[in-house]
Order: C-alpha cells, then structure tokens, then sequence
C-alpha cells in the first residue's frame, strides 16, 4: 500500500515529469505517449484518491506532508471532496483530450515544435493540479504561474499569427492577475503568520484589524476574478479561445477557469469564512450584479458572433456567470449549483471544442493551414459530418440546461437556490438567460442542418474516430450527468456542506 | 570583437574564473550567500561574453543548442528525481531525512542534488534566451518573422 500512501505527490509529479522528458527527447511522436501516459496515470492517480476520500468519514481529508515536513511549517496536500472532484474534472479531461489530439495537433501545430506542445501542455497540466491539491497559499501562487505561463505558450502556437496578439494580451492580465493574487497572499501572510491554507483560516478569526482582511480580499478577489474571467475581466478570454489550436481551447476552456473558480471557492470559505465575506461586505449583491451581467451581456454578444469558436468562448463567459451566481447565494443549494456546473460547463465545453477541432480538420483542404470555422463553412454540414454535428448540438443542450442533460441539474440547483432566497425575479432571469443559449446553439442548427450545400463546398470528410470517440465520451458525460446525478450532485452537495461548515 | 585585442584576451582571461566563481558560489552555497539560482546565471553570464567576444556561432559550437534544451530538461529531473529518490527509499516525496541513515547528511545530501538541479536548468533557460534573442535575423530557421 506503500504507492497508495503517496498518490497525492504522484498526482502532480507524474505529468510533471513528462515535460522535462518530453523536451530531452525531442520526438513529436514520443513526446506523445510520454505525456498522455502521463495524463492517463494522473488520471487513475485522481480517481484512487477519490475512492481513498470516500473511505474516510464524511468531511474527511487526507494530508500529505511534502518533504516530511508537519504543516503549518511545511508544504501540505490536502484531498478533501471537492479537491478530488476537481482533480477528476482536470486530469479526465486532460487525459481525453491529449489522446484526441495527434490528428489535430498535426494539423494545426508546426511539426517542429510538437514535443514542446507537449511538454508545455503537462506542465499545464501540472500547474492545474498542483493548484487544485495544495494547501499551500504559497504554493498555489507557485502552480498557477507554471500553468499560466504554460498556457501562454499554448495558445501563442495557433497557427493563426491573432494567436500571437491573444496570448500576449492574456498574459499581460494573467500576470496582472497573480501578481493581485500574490499581493492578497502576502496581506493574509502579515496578518497571520502562516502560509497554509487551512491554519490560515483558523488565525484568521483572532484578526483585529479588518481593514487589512478587507484589502487581502479585494487584492484576492480581482486576482482570482481576471483568472477565472469573471465578466467585466474577461477580456482576454475570447481571442485566447479563439486562436489558440483547437486541442488547446478544449483543455482551457473545460480546466482553466474552473480552477480559478475552485481558488476562489477555497479562500473565500476556507480562509475569510462566511461570516466576514458574505455578511459584512456588499459582496455577494456584486458577485450578483457581475454574474448577472455576465449572462446576458456575455450570452448576447454570443449570438451575434460569426466565428464558431468565438461564439462558444463568449457562452464560455456567460456560463461562467452562472457558477459565480451560485456562489453569490452563500447556501448550501447555491454552492453546490456552482461546483456542479463547473463540473457540468466543462464537459459540455470540452466536448464542444473538441468536435469543432474535428470540424475544423474536415472542411479544411490538406496542405493549407486550418480554416476558421465560419458560419459560411457549416452550411448543410450535418449531412457531409453527421456525428460531429450531433455531439455539438447535444453538448449544447447541455449548455441550454434542456433537462435530461448536465446543464440542467446545474440550473435547477440556482433555481432551487434562488427559490430559498425568496428571490423569484432571479429564476425568470435564469430562464431568460437560457433562452439566449437557445439562440445561438440555434444558429448552429439552422446552418448544419436546414441550409442547403453549397456548390462549391469542396471535399468535406467526417473527422477520424481517434477524434470522434474522446469527443462522444464527453458528449455522453454530459448527457449521463443530466440523468444519473449520484456522482455530481451528492459529492458537490457534500463538499458544499462542508464548506459551509468549516466557514462558521 | 573577434579581431579587437584587449576583449579578446581579457576575455580568454575572466570566462574561466567567472565559470569557476560560478561553481564556487554553486558549491559554497550551503554556508554562505549562493546556490543553485545565482550560480547557474554566472555560469551562463560567462558563456553570455564568450558569445559576444566571439560571435554566437563560436559558442553555439561549444555549447550547441541542444545541449541548452537538454540542460533545460535535465535540471527539472534532477529535481524532481531527488524528490522520487524520497518515495523510494521509504520516506514522501522530497524528503532529504532518508537519503542517508544520518538526517543531517540526507539533508545536506538532498539540498545539494536540488541545487545542482536548479543551477542546469537556470544555466539553460539563461543561455536559450540568450540564443534566442541573438540569433533573430541572423539565421533564417529561428528569425521567420
């Protein structure tokens, strides 16, 4: 049982170790299997620690001490539900979308720089679950710099030279970002004395000057809401999407935010605890007007894209707005509506950008470099793409919330949330909201099925299956998390109770 | 500068001490101001004059580039194999206690491998920058834009 004690570790240095591996042999093919091996072991990695959570008695957390160090004085892993929920989410996707990947990467990507796609993409990989696992304030800042810089690279190798401009501007507010987050760190470290997330929040309480809390928090709060793209910091978001490779996109969209989300779920009941965060601040009406905000401004200016991968980045911003409108309730329902969506958005959206990478790769002529995926190119593309057309419009309904479907489960747990609340106007706006999502997953509908062939359409081909099963998983998680929710909603109901718990 | 007399023998006669100081600050970092970071950017500061006192295709055939890549990656598993060398020898990830029956010695053991580690990949990020920049539109393959 010796490997089992040490998974937590194994967790973040298995892909880790690939990048470096992957750069010293310098083989786009090796480079290849070493990291979606690594991924995959991740993955087994993640769900051993979700059996070994489930073993413990509920609110349980297993604790690994880096370097045998005891906290608070050393680096500490914690697995608690809702870590091994998110390590699930991550290290999955990570796995599905790596092994979808060669047909698109080959395409999209130069050939001479796939191994450092590869390795670039691990030590993402790495950053995301080194963020999600520790316990560390510090540490956390550490792993986010590693994936973010690692993302930058990503979506710098879309072939499209916009890529360029894109990753430049996310870097420049990403470093904004964690350089607020860093500052919000160091507040809490002068405050407290300590670094680890959870001693923290006990220190925390004994605190006698608010106004330094209060700044950590602002610090803590825009740094972590420009990572996460909360609407008006979403700035970098769309064109990031939009011309990073298509693989890329998948991984971003379905991890990245929702990562930040989970940071933010961890300081603000972890660390500030309800009391003072939810309380004494105005801060859940702003969490609501911005979440507001987002799902219609978001969601509206969705509808009218042209570019299909756009559209869906921008719905990316306005589902954002829906996990962030849960936590604006600070109750039990409203937390757990949050963490199922972003459990829920993002296999949805992975599967969405996943087949619109296969899409990209059949309506484009071999040779040439990829094409942008217009609504011009999607006329009667059903016919000639049959299942990708359907996986995009069955993740779609998951982004509607149709019910029978992922999205569903996260709306009506709002709903429910805001039902509690006696905040009536709020589920109209939920609801008017999603008719906006029908909008524009209408669009797609309309071109690929109703409008005729062109003439001159070209060869299209359906993508290959290496792609298509991947992408068909995660439709099908999508639609199996909208009939059986036992997984989804009981583990988030869990961590949202003890969360709940903890902050009091 | 290849043909300019005084750097090219103040050259010949500082890059040696530079790499050596380089290895002492590497070496003596356990008892004073040092380690593994400041030693691998002296380490390539000396490289860094070599290329510039006598061209980067000079350097690039003492040091190719991709020894520099490798360097990059080796650096990293190092590191991360002292924190395996941990688990193995029965104790978590990264921990120096068990890397000798004596815990002070493993500790000395496990920090001085961390730091060899750290100085490689330093050494190599340094130096790739390095070549980056200064290759751009010198060499078709890097400079394309």
């Amino acid at each position: 049982m010796s490997l089992a004690q040490h998974l937590p570790a194994l967790q973040v240095v298995l892909p880790l170790i690939s990048a470096p591996l992957a750069v010293l042999l310098r083989h786009g093919g090796v480079a290849f299997l070493l990291v979606t091996a690594g991924a995959w072991a991740a993955f087994a990695a993640a769900v051993a620690l979700w059996l070994q959570v489930d073993l413990l008695p509920a609110g349980g957390v297993l604790t690994y001490h880096i370097g045998n160090w005891a906290p608070p004085w050393g680096i500490e892993y914690r697995v608690d539900r809702l870590t091994s929920f998110v390590l699930v989410l991550v290290s999955g996707t990570a796995a599905l979308v790596l092994t979808y990947g060669h047909a698109s990467i080959e395409r999209e990507i130069a050939r001479a720089s796939h191994y450092l796609y590869y390795a670039m993409f691990a030590l993402c990989l790495a950053g995301l679950l080194g963020i999600t696992i520790t316990g560390d304030a510090f540490n956390v800042f550490v792993f986010l710099e590693i994936s973010s810089l690692a993302t930058y690279v990503l979506i710098a190798l879309g072939r499209d030279r916009r890529a360029l401009t894109a990753s430049y501007r996310y870097l420049i507010l990403g470093t904004i970002g964690a350089t607020f987050f860093v500052i919000g760190v160091g507040f809490l470290y002068l405050l407290t004395g300590t670094l680890n997330i959870a001693d923290m929040g006990a220190r925390l309480r004994d605190v006698e000057n608010p106004r330094a809390v209060l700044a950590a928090l602002a610090f803590l709060t825009v740094g972590i809401s420009l990572k996460l793209a909360l609407f008006p910091l979403h700035q970098w978001l769309p064109n990031a999407y939009t011309h990073a490779p298509s693989t890329v996109t998948a991984f971003l969209a379905a991890t990245a935010t929702k990562v930040s989300v989970y940071v933010l779920i961890r300081f603000y009941f972890g660390v500030f605890g309800e009391s003072l965060v939810f309380q004494r601040l105005p801060l859940p009406e702003i969490m609501l007007g911005l979440s507001l905000l987002a799902l219609f401004a978001a969601n509206l200016i969705a509808v009218f894209q042209d570019n299909l991968k756009r559209m869906f980045a921008y719905s990316s911003v306005g589902q954002i707005g829906y996990i962030t409108l849960g936590l604006s309730f600070d109750s039990v329902h409203g937390l757990t509506a949050s963490i199922v969506h972003l459990f829920n958005h993002g296999v949805a959206k992975a599967a969405i950008f996943l087949l619109i990478g296969g899409l990209v790769l059949g309506i484009g002529r071999p040779g040439a470099p990829p094409p942008v995926p217009t609504f011009k190119h999607l006329a009667g593309l059903a016919r000639r793409m049959p299942l990708t057309c359907l996986g995009i419009v069955l993740a779609g309904l998951s982004l509607i919330g149709v019910p029978g479907t992922g999205g569903f489960i996260s709306k009506w747990y709002l709903v429910l949330a805001a039902m509690e609340q006696r905040q009536y106007w709020l589920v109209g706006a939920i609801l008017l909201s999603s008719l906006l999502a029908v909008a524009y997953v209408w669009r797609f509908v309309e071109a690929a099925y109703f409008r005729p062939v062109p003439g001159d359409g070209g060869v299209v081909r359906e993508a290959p299956l290496v792609m298509l099963i991947p992408a068909w998983i995660l439709v099908a998680a999508s639609i199996w998390f909208g009939l059986d929710t036992s997984l989804t909603v009981g583990s988030a109901l869990d961590a949202a109770q003890s969360l709940l718990r903890s902050g009091t | 500068m290849v043909n300019d007399l005084i750097p090219r023998v103040l050259g010949k006669l500082l890059i040696p001490f530079i790499l050596l100081f380089a290895l002492y600050v590497q070496f003596h970092g356990d008892f004073g101001p040092g380690g593994g970071f400041q030693a691998g950017v002296l380490f390539a500061a000396g490289i860094v004059l070599h290329a510039l006192i006598f061209g980067l295709a000079n350097t690039r055939r003492v040091i190719p580039d991709a020894l520099v890549e490798a360097m990059l990656a080796c650096g990293v598993l190092i590191y991360a194999g002292v924190g395996l060398a941990g688990i193995l020898l029965g104790g978590n990830y990264l921990d120096y206690f068990v890397l000798d029956p004596n815990p002070v010695h493993g500790q000395h053991r496990g920090i001085f491998w961390v730091e060899v580690g750290v100085a490689v990949t330093v050494c190599g990020v340094m130096l790739q920058i390095f070549y980056l920049f200064a290759a751009r539109g010198h060499d078709g393959a890097d400079g394309t834009d």
